[in-house]
């Protein structure tokens, strides 16, 4: 299944190799021209039949991880969070480092040893290494290497109810719904982008963008549900189940009015699920993308996850599907009648 | 069955105090093979003996736990999210976007979950979350976890045992399953010795919630000697002290103490001199937290000693050990149970 694939890869921000090559090979025969650029997004692009409109779709390759910061000599492995990282899902979990997915625990101070006041306070950073077995540095450097990545090690799987759990969600769904579009003909020119670093600021949109001069963009994220207990319902940022989140604003980001009114009524039109973003907390691709050269009319659409960037996060494959179709109806639309 | 292969399937076994039954199970049979019989008691401890040699045998028993921490649901809310509370010692601390199984009427897969980051205040996230904010999310509608789960269902964390450098490993439950694998390895390594002691392994049951199973089994043994098998907390650089910690893959942990008989100690300290086998000690000032507390006071009294495997975040679901430990020992326990007889243990009343 495309989804395991893309979600069980390894691909951290400047370290998507990995994924880069599996999305490669997977689209390779699907498009006319397929190219790299300096940052290493990688471009893809369907001439189509008419002029234009020019579309820009973007997903982001990148993950949320871990980066080797510091080999100790007693063997055990510092680390930074490599994009945003909430240090209090590391406690107690599997990683895979570098090329080589060489396994790793971080543990903690066991419960016996702890005064009960150390348990209301977060374990910080600085308590936490990863430990790989080996007892000094010597033994540690013959099996990975400073500024190497760490990955959370999570099995993609079905979960209870048209749910699927897994990691990096964020934003592999979105790698996957593209290359779902690929397969499909249409008659606009389309730039499907995989770009990298979105997780460390943005960096890889923006620039792809620049070369690609499109006249519109939509980015296609992985993005927070918050419909879980103890939230009040109208702090629902997105909800399991209930189609699409398009974006109106982020951090980012206003996204265009007409491309989220084009949006609605394609959804409205035939009668799909969808759901606006309920907050404006979090950025994406769209947030550099926008602004590049000129200005280039952008929005976002994503399926909603629970616990993104952390080890495991949950969707509904529903949502996912009916993005898809979404998108597949409104780039029909706009060959026809413009955005 | 080699040793890591036993120890990778009975860490990934549920068994939360109480609810033992499956990987007692899996004990039995790995057992059966290098014993004369096998029974279970009341509160499901398993009981192997392998008999010595002679008549009027003393007899010697080992003990190592084979049940786990772990959560319980403590209510469907809305929407079928399930509140938890824990089963032994947890650190809410160490299960947060942990994956699980609730084992409802048949086991479901879930998610520890938490309030989103984004909803949080910044002062927040140096806080932990409370258990009483944790939730298991199972991705099911409302209706269909209510049909298949209870409140009282058990909940373990779903980890796969991990193979890391040499010959070190990670997984839960290693907390005593570990010491139940020493166990197997002891009666493998006996097959080659001639002992004149009855040895009776037992895997016992609620260790986590007061060494309760090593209560009742003791009794219904009543062993001549008793030695209790668990982890001791291996050394974790600056988080605890090397004074205070047993060196990973340097041998067993001979526990010493007011809970330990001092001839037993000895004898195993020098054996394991004499043999070359790698051994350290490990000092405690109380009896407390392993089932050594309960055989020492069984009945009139147990001659008692206690062994700890070297280990990393206990507790946790990442409990790091090395097999090297368990290899090493396991000889140096075949080989103490070979040396003892009638007259050494009789030893052991007369201070």
């Amino acid at each position: 299944m495309l989804l395991k694939r893309l979600t069980e890869a390894a691909g951290l921000p400047g370290i998507e190799d990995e994924v880069r090559n599996l999305i490669r090979e997977e689209v390779k025969d699907l498009v006319d021209e397929m190219r790299t650029d300096a940052l290493g997004n990688l471009i893809t692009f369907k001439k189509g039949k008419v002029a234009g409109p020019v579309v820009m779709l973007a997903a982001h390759m990148d993950e949320v991880g871990l980066m080797i910061t510091y080999i100790r000599s007693n063997g055990l492995l510092s680390f930074k969070p490599l994009g945003g990282v909430d240090t209090r899902v590391l406690v107690s979990k599997k990683v895979l480092i570098g090329p080589d997915k060489i396994p790793g625990v971080i543990g903690s101070k066991p419960i016996h040893l702890q005064v009960p006041s150390e348990r209301r306070n977060a374990i910080p950073l600085s308590s936490l290494y990863i430990d790989i077995g080996t007892e000094n540095k010597e033994e540690a450097e013959k099996l990975v290497s400073i500024g190497d990545g760490a990955i959370f090690d999570t099995k993609f799987a079905e979960m209870g109810e048209g749910c699927f759990k897994g990691k990096a969600f964020d934003d592999r769904v979105g790698c996957a719904v593209l290359i779902e579009l690929l397969k499909r003909d249409y008659d606009l020119p389309i730039y499907a982008v995989f770009t990298v670093q979105e997780e460390v600021g943005l960096r890889g949109g923006s620039v792809a963008a620049h070369d690609i001069d499109p006249d519109l963009a939509i980015i296609i994220e992985g993005t927070t549900a918050s419909d879980v207990p103890g939230i009040s319902e109208h702090y629902h940022s997105t909800s399991l189940g209930d189609g699409p989140a398009i974006s109106l604003m982020d951090r980012s980001v206003i996204t265009d009015r007409r491309l989220v009114q084009g949006l609605v009524e394609t959804a409205k039109e035939n009668e799909l699920k969808y759901q606006f973003r309920r907050t404006s907390f979090g950025g994406t691709d769209a947030g550099s993308v926008h602004l590049t050269k000129e200005g280039i009319p952008s929005t976002v659409i994503s399926v909603p996850c629970r616990y993104i960037h952390s080890p495991v996060s949950l969707m509904n494959i529903n949502d996912y599907e009916t993005l898809t179709e979404l998108l597949d109806k409104y780039l029909q639309k706009i060959a026809k009648g413009g955005f | 069955m080699k040793l890591e292969k036993f120890l990778a399937q009975l860490t990934e076994i549920p068994g939360v105090s109480g609810y033992e039954g499956q990987v007692g199970k899996v004990i039995e049979e790995a057992f059966s093979p290098y014993i004369d019989e096998i029974r279970k008691d009341n509160l499901q401890n398993v009981i192997a003996l392998k008999k010595g040699t002679g008549e009027n045998r003393p007899s010697i028993m080992l003990a190592a736990h084979m049940d786990e921490i772990g959560l319980m649901v403590l209510k469907i809310e809305e929407k079928g999210f399930l509140r938890i509370t824990s089963v032994g010692g947890v650190d809410h601390r160490t299960i947060l976007a942990q994956e699980v199984i609730v084992h409802g009427k048949k086991p479901l897969h879930g998610i520890i979950g938490a309030k989103p980051p984004h909803l949080q205040e910044p002062d927040e996230r140096t806080k932990a979350v409370k258990m009483d904010d944790l939730y298991v999310d199972l991705g099911l509608p409302e209706e269909k976890v209510k049909e298949l789960v209870r409140v009282g269902d058990l909940i373990t964390i779903h980890r796969e045992y991990i193979s890391l450098h040499k010959n070190r490993a990670a997984a839960k439950a290693m907390d005593d399953r570990a010491g139940v694998a020493l166990v197997l390895e002891m009666f493998k390594e006996l097959e080659y010795l001639k002992h004149s002691v009855d040895v009776y392994g037992v895997a016992t049951v609620q260790e986590e919630v007061g060494t309760r199973g090593a209560f009742t089994s003791t009794y219904g043994i009543m062993p001549d000697l008793g030695i209790a098998i668990d982890v001791g907390h291996g050394h974790m650089p600056e988080i605890l002290k090397e004074e205070d910690t047993l060196k990973m893959g340097e041998g067993i942990g001979i526990g010493l103490g007011p809970h330990v008989h001092p001839k037993i100690f000895k004898k195993l300290k020098e054996l394991a001199e004499e043999l070359n086998i790698p051994f350290q000690i490990e000092p405690s000032t109380s009896p407390s937290g392993t089932d050594a507390y309960a055989i020492q006071i069984t009945q009139s009294g147990v001659p008692t000693a206690l062994l700890s495997i070297p280990l990393r975040y206990m507790h946790t679901s990442v409990e790091t050990l090395d097999l090297e430990d368990i290899r090493t020992s396991a000889r140096l326990l075949a080989n103490f149970i070979a040396r003892i007889d009638k007259e050494f243990v009789e030893g052991l009343k007369c201070f």
